[in-house]
């Protein structure tokens, strides 16, 4: 599914990723762990196509196509979906309408058509409740005043409603109180299917006892330094970043 | 020296300039060498139906300054009035309406301008409200870009009324909406909103002066504005606090997005005070669209052409539901994202 390959990207001219190699195929959950600064957040963005990013070498494909090539908007119509660490504040655009019109932007995109709004409104109805969301919140300007947790809730809320075949998690625990993270992870493994697959940043172990992974990478100093199965992780949490940190 | 006076002798040093301080950026003097010859009449039952002619129980059309109006509101009487400025042509022309309201009268003024040609219209309004009546006026100014007008309301509040104003311009080659009011406080209570989306080259200046000449008046003041391309945009907002009128609470924002190196906004926010005890406060910004609202949209798969209308159109939206008349505020919304979408 995704295939990242020797990756190198600036920021402001400065190189954070070093040659970052990653397989994700379908059906699997990946977890990439790493210390602050390991270029966790970069790749996210990237993957996504946000400004400032600058690819200087290698690649990255879903599906075989070229992510790159695209604008962020055409990612997204791909099935791309990244749920923000800091999720931004929109405001005067109530939830509903925001998420609305990018549905229907990705379908027309798609060549699909545009759902109308009784079927909108019944499917956010559904998913606000699995997910605990006031439908009340959803009439409310994008994150607007929301708190932290109700920030990523709505993250989670409008990866239900795109149902995107490739899901970046980015930090999506911080904030977020056990009982909250036991919602939203439930909302993330709803999503797990054999034809999606899903890249999990994080910084702690913790997120990931609710999101299972099938492999777990290490990132440090702008690469993979290590992978393995969901063990490497509490190794992790044992024993820190430090020797990973060295090695990179 | 005015537009009227201009237009009436046909003589371009009448016309306000850029040496008149309160005009010095919307020159009409350098702009027009020559004051067109008086428009033709024309016949207004030609034209297709006004943007508010639904929602009123009378609509008034003045085309090219021809049938100046009266409008009158009895004491306690309600009605919604449908008020449209044609120009066609590129003559000149003026208009005068008079609005009188009387003791407890509400009306609601749909006011629409809108034109074909390199016209120069003045419209003047004097609009009059007696003891604790209310008037809500909407304009819509959707003018020809070869066009120049300059509309100027001079409101007087008597105490107990409410006057609440929302303009909304997408301005001309060069555009005024100017609103004098004379504010006697004795709990009077007005809003002077406003709102600008330029494109190409376009102009409009929006310009109030509100005098409180007496204790316990309320002004609120809010405008918004988008400019692209090489369009221009003014705005002027002069409160004044007369010696004396004390408690009153004035309050004016204006808030602009500038949406290429091209465009430019001028804003001159005054508050004159003579007064001790009051609470005036202004706030004026100007800056570009949030990036990173932009890629948040865009990575939720919104095109970048329709992710930042939809943030413009939220930006401006804040003044548009300001609006009492929500027939009107329906039609001004789906206006503005048009415009925003053009």
């Amino acid at each position: 599914m995704l295939s990242v390959s020797n990756l190198h990207a600036t920021v402001d001219d400065k190189e954070i990723l070093k040659g970052l190699s990653l397989d994700v195929p379908a059906g699997e959950v990946h977890a990439i762990m790493g210390p602050n600064g390991a270029g966790k957040s970069t790749l996210s963005y990237v993957l996504t196509g946000r400004q400032g990013y600058e690819v200087t070498a290698g690649g990255a494909t879903l599906d075989g196509e070229d992510l790159l090539a695209l604008e962020p908007n055409e990612r997204a119509a791909k099935g791309v979906f990244l749920s923000f660490q800091y999720p931004l504040e929109i405001p005067g655009v109530p939830a509903l309408t925001f998420i609305r019109t990018a549905l229907n932007a990705q379908r027309k995109a798609r060549g699909e058509p545009e759902v109308t709004a009784p079927e909108f409104l019944k499917l956010a109805r559904a998913k606000a409740a699995e997910l605990k969301i006031d439908f009340d919140m959803l009439k409310r300007a994008l994150n607007v005043g929301f708190s932290g947790g109700e920030k990523k809730r709505m993250e989670i809320f409008q990866m239900a409603m795109l149902s995107p075949r490739f899901l970046i998690l980015d930090e999506t625990d911080s904030g977020l109180d056990i009982d909250a993270l036991r919602i939203v992870a439930d909302g993330v493994n709803a999503l797990r299917s054999p034809d999606r697959a899903m890249l999990v940043i994080t910084h702690y172990q913790r997120l990931l006892d609710y999101i299972k992974p099938d492999r777990v990478h290490v990132l440090a100093g702008g690469r993979i330094v290590a992978s393995g199965g969901p063990d490497l992780a509490h190794e992790l949490e044992r024993e820190g970043y430090d020797k990973y940190a060295r090695a990179a | 020296m005015s537009v009227l006076s201009a237009i009436r002798t046909r003589d371009a040093a009448e016309l306000p300039g850029k040496r008149d301080e309160a005009w010095r950026w919307t020159d009409l003097r350098g702009l027009i060498r020559q004051v067109p010859e008086a428009s033709a009449a024309f016949d207004p039952s030609s034209l297709r139906a006004g943007p508010f002619d639904a929602l009123a129980d009378e609509v008034i059309v003045v085309a090219n300054g021809q049938g100046a109006a009266h409008i009158g509101v009895e004491p306690g009487e309600t009605k919604v009035v449908a008020l449209r400025i044609v120009s066609r042509g590129d003559g000149a022309h003026a208009a005068r309406i008079s609005v009188d309201v009387e003791v407890s009268g509400r009306l609601t003024i749909l006011e629409s301008y809108e034109g074909e040609g390199a016209y120069l219209g003045q419209t003047g309004l004097a609009i009059s409200l007696a003891k604790d009546a209310a008037v809500e006026r909407i304009v819509l100014a959707a003018d020809d870009a070869d066009g120049v007008t300059v509309s100027q309301a001079e409101v007087d509040l008597a105490p107990g009324s409410s006057f609440a104003q929302t303009a909304l311009t997408s301005g001309a080659r060069r555009q005024r909406i100017e609103t004098v009011v004379r504010h006697p406080g004795g709990h009077a209570d007005l809003r002077l909103d406003g709102v600008y989306l330029l494109a190409d080259r376009r102009h409009a200046d929006l310009t109030t002066i509100v005098t409180h000449s007496a204790v316990d008046g309320v002004t609120q003041q809010l405008t918004k504005g988008v400019v692209r391309d090489q369009a221009r945009a003014v705005f002027q907002g002069k409160i004044i606090v007369a010696e004396g009128a004390d408690r009153t609470d004035a309050r004016m924002g204006h808030h602009a997005l500038i949406l290429s190196d091209r465009a430019e906004v001028d804003a001159k926010p005054e508050l004159e005070i003579y007064a001790d005890d009051v609470a005036c406060a202004h706030g004026n910004t100007v800056g570009a669209l949030d990036e990173d609202a932009l890629f948040y949209a865009r990575q939720r798969g919104i095109p970048e052409p329709e992710a930042r209308a939809l943030l413009t159109e939220a930006f401006i939206g804040e003044v548009v539901d300001r609006i009492l008349h929500g027939g009107a505020r329906d039609i001004v919304r789906a206006w503005s994202a048009e415009r925003l979408r053009a």
